[in-house]
């Protein structure tokens, strides 16, 4: 780390880039990971087996579509099981990307600059991963557009009291958004590739996609203007989808899932694994390729803060959760909860408090918070707690609810592991192609940071 | 052709053609004969040989008119591909037939020999559903679970089609030369050598038909075996009154009822009846209190107890000794071994109630328990006044009532004696299930010619040289007798489906009149019994009515006898075993019916296997879990099956059930259940004293349908006392938190027509399962197989939820049907996202399936987990019988749907049709659903709320009927009316 700030102040902060750096070094740096002919060979390695894990999940959705959804393991009882927990926590690790480019940038968080393009790449892909799920899951997927509302001689449109519906609506808008607030983000920097590009395939498509792009100080106004722009769009769309996708239980009468707690609790839940993600991916990401000047520790701590932070509501909200049932004296609340807590899901119950409410208190060490490596693990015990928040609360709602004489277990079988892991590999292969193939740093959002820097010092 | 014009050198030449043709030459003009161009032109024309004008030069322009064309007619074709089928209308219909509307033919079901009248539902001559027949004493329009599934056993796909000859296939003559040589040696020794073996026969003509035979051959000898037969009611009689007699209770006027290991819920002669007469005196509401009492005293845990006041749980062994001890103090002249001095007061409460009761209660024997038991609760009932009153004795039923065990114990011995050369097996499977201790399948490899007439190839005709496939019930003529002696016929529905032989036409073989069909056979009998003057009225009366009119046997005055040396030990206290019928698939013979491997068994809950019930504390000594795999062992013999643990069972006792570990059968029933049959002897058939059992090292998964007993302090099944209830008939009410039902704030849906509603009375519901079974067969319910039951996603749209009350080793078992409540405010509508479940404006919540895309939320949000999904494609969409059985009213569900109870929608439509054909309103009890129709003790009520003077709505009305779930507010059209318990005072 950075010495010779660390004397000046304990309170002054760590650079959001590295001292020394010219217009000249971070385009060369960023637009070499891509313009470079050769395939490095840990990318090589990343990618092949992302591309295998895609396989497993091309084979697993191909025997679904034959045999249907039996292949899982849901059962009378617990008619939502994998592929709900997988959408929830899949759309979940997509929220910090909006977050971060979305309400960072309105909120003047320069620091942001560096994980942006990154985080929100990963948004698109986390989404187009959830997206499966949902798909996945009916009972008789090819009828899928049955749920929007489009002419047809059957004269019907969907039941737009279904949280299901609202659902299509809150997602295919954010993944909408998304890929549109990428895109322009995405539209100076293809400039620069086509302009730097010495091979001519690459000069078209980039070319192609910077869309006459020429820097103009017009360009540059339209452009900041349409992105702030969007990104007033997207922000309340971090606050929706997850709200939206709340609702999907909240709607329901199923003790465990009938509480108004769900909107915010879940929009924190959301925020909370979507940063440990990009903790997750942007630790290997830069110390691999380097990057360690342009994603600093700075930036790691702010996301291990806003981890922290979302956290706590995480656990205010099991807090709550628990509160509640208590305290509104309904007998299928009251069972529900102990049940999560000294039920057959007990330990699953106590691992998700250990991952998401004890694992992130230790950011609050200073030494936790400088490492890396502890940052790390504390994301990754996140990554595990949030998907065992939604598999609680999913199954064990579901597991016993009203007439015990209905009451059954769950467990996924090998089919809901593989295509679980599968969309990991969906999300993997994506995220390795987009970093051979754009700038998986904006560069010139950096640009504008050396200006700042040096003003600084 | 050269010349191009007729001239004259032309007209030579045609002369020479034609000339040198032979034969009749045709011309049409002389163009043709002399083949000028003209003609050829001209031929063109008329025939061309190709769709172009001017032969094979076909220009760019027209070519792509044609391609173009061509095209669009191709586009016309293709959108689906037609079958090709012949449709032929019906030349002369047949009568009363109305294509898409069923029709209605009374026959009559038979098990154990005994018939239950029965009507088909036939559509366009396909039986696909059976009901009760209204008239018939025994059925009164209910039926059982066999009933109800012997539509799906004519239907099955494993069933025998062919005659076969050690296992070639074979041709009826040559089989009918096998017997006229087989009868012809043995003429000579008046049949010494041949024996029949049936079951129980109460067939008036199959009865004559042997009696006939066995006028020919008189050393011929008639044996009949069925493992569950009723030796031992026989034995009592014959202890009691020297002679057979059948005995018929009247439940309806008996105040209180003692059973004594008696079952008589389940599938005894005239157990439909029983439990209507005895639900009769459960309906009680605040103003009408005039409840029976029942005491059940019993073994293995059964419906009956379930349903009693007071239970007592013995061994089945200790039970002689009790029923002596209660006989004694009610002045029996008997010797009883023991005084359970422990249960004191319950017996003097008992006696007393009994006494003050004389001629208005019953005691009746359990079919399992021994002649003993049956002499003492016919004694019983002689001293306390009741012969005459609630029970009456008329001659047997059967048509020659013997010991069934005797009779194949006698057989054996004289197989082994060489004495038989030819054996003719009616039925049956007596390889499999005749008592272990003959070795009854290595005698009958001893004789000569053996022949097998079965519904499936079974072990038994595995062992025969011959085999015959016997026609079902619903494709053959036949008659039987019911449980009070009424005969009536068997009606064929549908011409045999396979080359089978019903039971008389191979008899007929035997009597040397192979050729005669069943109709005839049984017509020739009734000749001689019905009226001759106006035979064919009488006959077409008795298959219309579905009975034989005035054939009920008259009551008969019995005696019992005083002073009989009866033989009851206090009974030891080793481990003992208890052999049982399955309630699901009986002795075995309904091995490969799906609906019933699959229907959960009353109490167990289990499904596709049986296993060694224990009591939990048997269990918890000898440390056994569910699921462990024992060895039964009973001297030389052992059987290996798995534990299941169940509240209730008497400690120190083990329950197997029969019929299953069958080793050659049908696809559905290959692999499943332990054949306990090894342990089973003649002496000891229904329970062995004393047995061991230890633990093996292996596990055995069981498919339960409920895993969770308990209540946990809902108020489900709420129940009170008869006194508590009559003091505060609110009592129900007070027990739950219904909700006010203005608390919402919308405004209620108004309904202007009807407003469909049931009702279902858990103090009649005995958990007999027929609802399930007939709900399956109306609505085309898919069979799942163990696999998807281990995995919880059985179809039932109606389930029998069992819940244990109280302490474990004597809890109070009861049964709630739980199926769609079709919610006022029902949670599943308002998530679909498809609006593939909706209100119905009459109030129903209707599933339509082509529109469901299979998300399952409203699954997840029916508190009541009534909805079934599809997860694979369950209905069988290949097999080309099992098609026919199909209910054409209610769609085959495919793979990806949601599925629940529709209240019978069909049936609803059906009725308002009519209804609006004669311009007038359905009427209360117009539509019974299939649940409601089957039910034997009316439990389950359906009608219009709308209308207060309906039933339905008059018991919605009274302070009996609750909701479960109110408190959810999604007010349940369907409710409950809960269970009163008569305790006795004395014993409060």
């Amino acid at each position: 780390m950075a010495d010779s700030k660390s004397k000046k102040s304990k309170f002054e902060k760590a650079p959001i880039i590295e001292p020394g750096h010219t217009y000249g070094s971070i385009t060369d740096k960023i637009s070499s990971i891509v313009l470079t002919k050769k395939i490095r060979k840990s990318w090589l390695i990343g990618f092949s087996f992302s591309f295998m894990l895609l396989m497993v999940f091309l084979g697993s959705t191909g025997y679904l579509l034959m045999k249907g959804t039996g292949i899982w393991g849901l059962n009378v009882p617990v008619s939502w099981g994998f592929a709900i927990i997988n959408f929830v926590w899949w759309i979940g690790i997509g929220h910090a990307g909006t977050l971060i480019s979305a309400i960072l940038l309105l909120l003047r968080q320069d620091w942001r600059t560096s994980i942006n393009r990154f985080a929100e790449a990963m948004t698109l892909f986390a989404v187009a991963a959830a997206g499966m799920f949902p798909l996945l899951h009916m009972g008789r997927p090819w009828l899928f557009y049955w749920l929007m509302p489009y002419p047809n001689t059957m004269a019907l449109w969907p039941q737009f009291r279904s949280p299901l519906v609202w659902d299509v609506f809150a997602v295919s808008t954010y993944a909408l958004v998304s890929l549109l607030f990428w895109y322009v983000g995405l539209v100076p920097d293809f400039a620069t590739l086509r302009d730097r590009a010495k091979n001519r395939t690459a000069q078209i498509i980039y070319g192609t996609l910077a869309m006459g792009w020429r820097g103009s100080a017009v360009h540059w106004h339209r452009y900041e203007t349409a992105y702030l722009l969007l990104a007033g769009l997207a922000t309340p769309l971090v606050i929706s989808v997850h709200t939206v996708v709340s609702f999907d239980f909240a709607m329901g009468i199923t003790p465990g899932w009938h509480a108004t707690i769900f909107p915010p609790y879940f929009v924190a839940g959301a925020v909370y694994a979507g940063f440990a993600m990009v903790l997750t991916l942007s630790i290997p990401l830069r110390k691999v390729y380097g990057l360690e000047d342009f994603i600093t520790m700075r930036h790691l701590k702010n996301m291990a803060k806003v981890m922290l932070a979302t956290g706590l509501i995480v656990a205010y909200g099991y807090m709550i959760e628990a509160f509640t049932a208590w305290y509104s004296g309904a007998e299928y609340e009251e069972y529900m909860i102990l049940n999560r807590m000294t039920g057959p899901y007990k330990h699953l119950y106590w691992a998700l408090i250990l991952c998401n409410v004890i694992a992130p208190q230790f950011i609050w060490i200073s030494k936790v918070q400088n490492s890396v490596i502890g940052l790390f693990i504390v994301a990754m015990f996140v990554n595990v707690g949030m998907w065992l928040e939604r598999f609680v609360i999913v199954v064990t709602s579901l597991h016993r609810d009203f007439l015990p004489s209905s009451w059954d277990m769950y467990s996924g079988t090998i089919w809901d592991w593989a295509t679980y892991i599968g969309t990991m590999g969906l999300f993997l292969t994506l995220l390795f192609v987009f970093i051979r193939l754009v700038p998986a740093i904006s560069i010139f959002e950096m640009r504008t940071l050396v200006t700042d820097s040096e003003k600084e010092s | 052709m050269k010349d191009k014009t007729i001239n004259s050198s032309n007209l030579a030449n045609i002369r020479q053609k034609l000339n040198n043709k032979q034969g009749k030459a045709y011309w049409r003009s002389l163009e043709e004969l002399a083949d000028t161009e003209e003609f050829q032109q001209y031929l063109q024309n008329e025939f061309p040989s190709t769709p172009f004008e001017g032969g094979s030069g076909l220009d760019r322009r027209r070519f792509l008119q044609l391609m173009g064309a061509s095209m669009a007619f191709a586009g016309l074709n293709a959108c689906t591909l037609q079958p090709k089928e012949v449709i032929l209308p019906y030349v002369q219909a047949p009568e009363e037939m109305l294509p898409g509307k069923p029709l209605y033919f009374a026959s009559t079901f038979c098990l154990g020999g005994y018939g239950t009248g029965v009507l088909v539902e036939s559509h366009d001559g396909r039986p696909t559903k059976i009901e009760g027949n209204p008239d018939h004493p025994s059925s009164l329009g209910a039926t059982d679970i066999f009933a109800q599934a012997s539509v799906l056993e004519l239907y099955d796909p494993d069933r025998a089609q062919i005659i076969k000859n050690v296992g070639r296939v074979d041709t009826w003559e040559n089989l009918l030369a096998v017997i006229k040589t087989e009868l012809e040696a043995q003429k000579v020794s008046d049949g010494a050598g041949v024996r029949i073996l049936t079951e129980t026969v109460t067939s008036p003509t199959l009865a004559s038909q042997i009696q006939n035979f066995l006028k020919n051959y008189p050393l011929a000898k008639w044996h009949q075996y069925e493992p569950v037969g009723r030796d031992n009611f026989k034995k009592g009689s014959q202890l009691a009154f020297g002679e057979n007699v059948d005995c018929q209770y009247d439940f309806e006027k008996a105040d209180v009822v003692l059973s004594l290991d008696a079952d008589f819920f389940s599938h005894i002669p005239g157990s439909l009846v029983y439990s209507r007469q005895f639900s009769s005196r459960r309906k009680v509401n605040h103003d009408h209190v005039n409840m029976n009492r029942l005491y059940a005293v019993e073994s293995s845990p059964s419906l009956a107890g379930t349903m009693a006041d007071h239970r007592l749980v013995f061994r089945a062994g200790q039970i002689p000794a009790f029923a002596a001890a209660v006989a004694k103090e009610l002045g029996v002249n008997v010797n009883a071994p023991e005084d359970f001095s422990e249960k004191k007061t319950w017996i003097s409460a008992l006696v007393r109630d009994l006494r003050k009761n004389s001629g208005k209660s019953i005691v009746i024997a359990g079919e399992h328990q021994p002649a003993e038991v049956h002499y003492l609760a016919h004694a019983i009932n002689a001293v306390l006044g009741n012969v005459g009153e609630t029970v009456k004795y008329t001659k047997s039923v059967e048509a020659k009532p013997i010991a069934q065990f005797d009779s194949i114990a006698e057989l054996a011995v004289d197989m082994a004696a060489d004495s038989v050369d030819f054996l003719v097996v009616l039925g049956g499977n007596p390889v499999f299930d005749a008592p272990a201790n003959l070795s009854f399948s290595e005698k009958m490899g001893r004789v000569k010619t053996r022949l097998h007439l079965s519904l499936h190839e079974n072990e038994t005709s595995e062992l025969c040289h011959w085999f015959v496939p016997a026609s079902h019930y619903l494709e053959s003529w036949s008659d039987a007798r019911a449980f009070d002696g009424t005969a009536s016929i068997v009606q064929p529905l549908i011409a045999p489906l396979y080359a089978t032989k019903s039971v008389h036409e191979l008899l007929a073989a035997l009597n040397d009149n192979g050729g005669k069909s069943g109709h005839d056979l049984v017509q020739d009998y009734w000749k001689n019994q019905l009226p001759s003057g106006a035979f064919e009225k009488s006959w077409r009366k008795a298959l219309h009515d579905g009975l034989i009119a005035g054939s009920r046997y008259a009551e008969k005055s019995v005696r019992v006898k005083k002073n009989v040396n009866l033989k009851i030990e206090k009974s030891a206290s080793a481990l003992e075993f208890i052999f049982r019928p399955d309630p699901s698939i009986w002795d075995g013979r309904y091995a490969n019916v799906g609906w019933l491997q699959e229907l959960p068994k009353p109490l167990s809950k289990l499904t596709w296997d049986n296993a060694a019930l224990v009591s939990p504390a048997t269990a918890e000594e000898q440390g056994w879990e569910n699921g462990n795999v024992v060895k039964v062992s009973s001297g030389e013999d052992h059987v290996e099956i798995p534990i299941w643990i169940l509240p209730g069972h008497p400690n120190n006792s083990i329950t197997g059930y029969l019929g299953y570990g069958r080793t050659l059968s049908g696809e559905i029933a290959k692999g499943t259940g332990v054949n306990i049959n090894p342990l089973r002897t003649g002496s000891t058939p229904w329970n062995i004293e004393s047995v061991t059992a230890e633990k093996t090292d292996r596990n055995y998964s069981l498919a339960g349908t409920q895993d969770h007993g308990s209540m946990e302090g809902r108020h489900l099944v709420r129940q009170a006392d008869l006194k508590e209830y009559v003091e505060n008939p609110n009592l129900i009410h007070e027990m739950g938190h219904d909700p006010d039902p203005e608390l919402t704030l919308y405004p209620p849906f108004e309904y202007n027509g009807y407003s469909w509603g049931m009702v279902v009375d858990l103090n009649s519901c005995t958990g007999c399962n027929a609802c399930t079974i007939a709900c399956q067969s109306e609505n085309n319910i898919a069979v799942v197989g163990k696999e998807e039951v281990l995995n919880g996603r059985e179809m039932h749209w109606i389930r029998v939820d069992r819940y244990y009350e109280g302490d474990i080793d004597e809890p109070e078992a009861h049964h709630q049907p739980v199926m769609c409540m079709h919610c006022e405010n029902a949670p599943c509508e308002v998530v679909c996202p498809v609006a593939a479940t909706t209100h119905s404006d009459e109030g129903l919540n209707e599933m339509t399936y082509n529109r469901c895309v299979g998300t399952r939320y409203c699954a997840n949000n029916c508190p009541y987990k009534v909805r079934r999904f599809n997860f694979y494609k369950y209905s069988d969409y290949e097999t080309e019988s099992l098609k026919l059985q199909r209910n054409p009213d209610v769609t085959v569900r495919f793979r990806g749907v949601m599925e629940k109870c529709s209240y019978c929608v069909q049936r609803i439509n059906s009725a308002r049709i009519d209804s609006k054909k004669d311009e007038r309103q359905i009427a209360d009890g117009e539509i019974l659903t299939a649940c409601q129709q089957v039910c034997p003790s009316d439990a389950i009520i359906f009608g219009n709320i709308n209308d207060p003077e309906s039933h339905v709505a008059k018991l919605k009305a009274e302070h009996r009927n609750y909701g479960i779930l109110t408190e959810l507010g999604v007010k349940p059209r369907t409710s409950y009316l809960a269970k009163i318990k008569n305790p006795n005072p004395e014993l409060a």
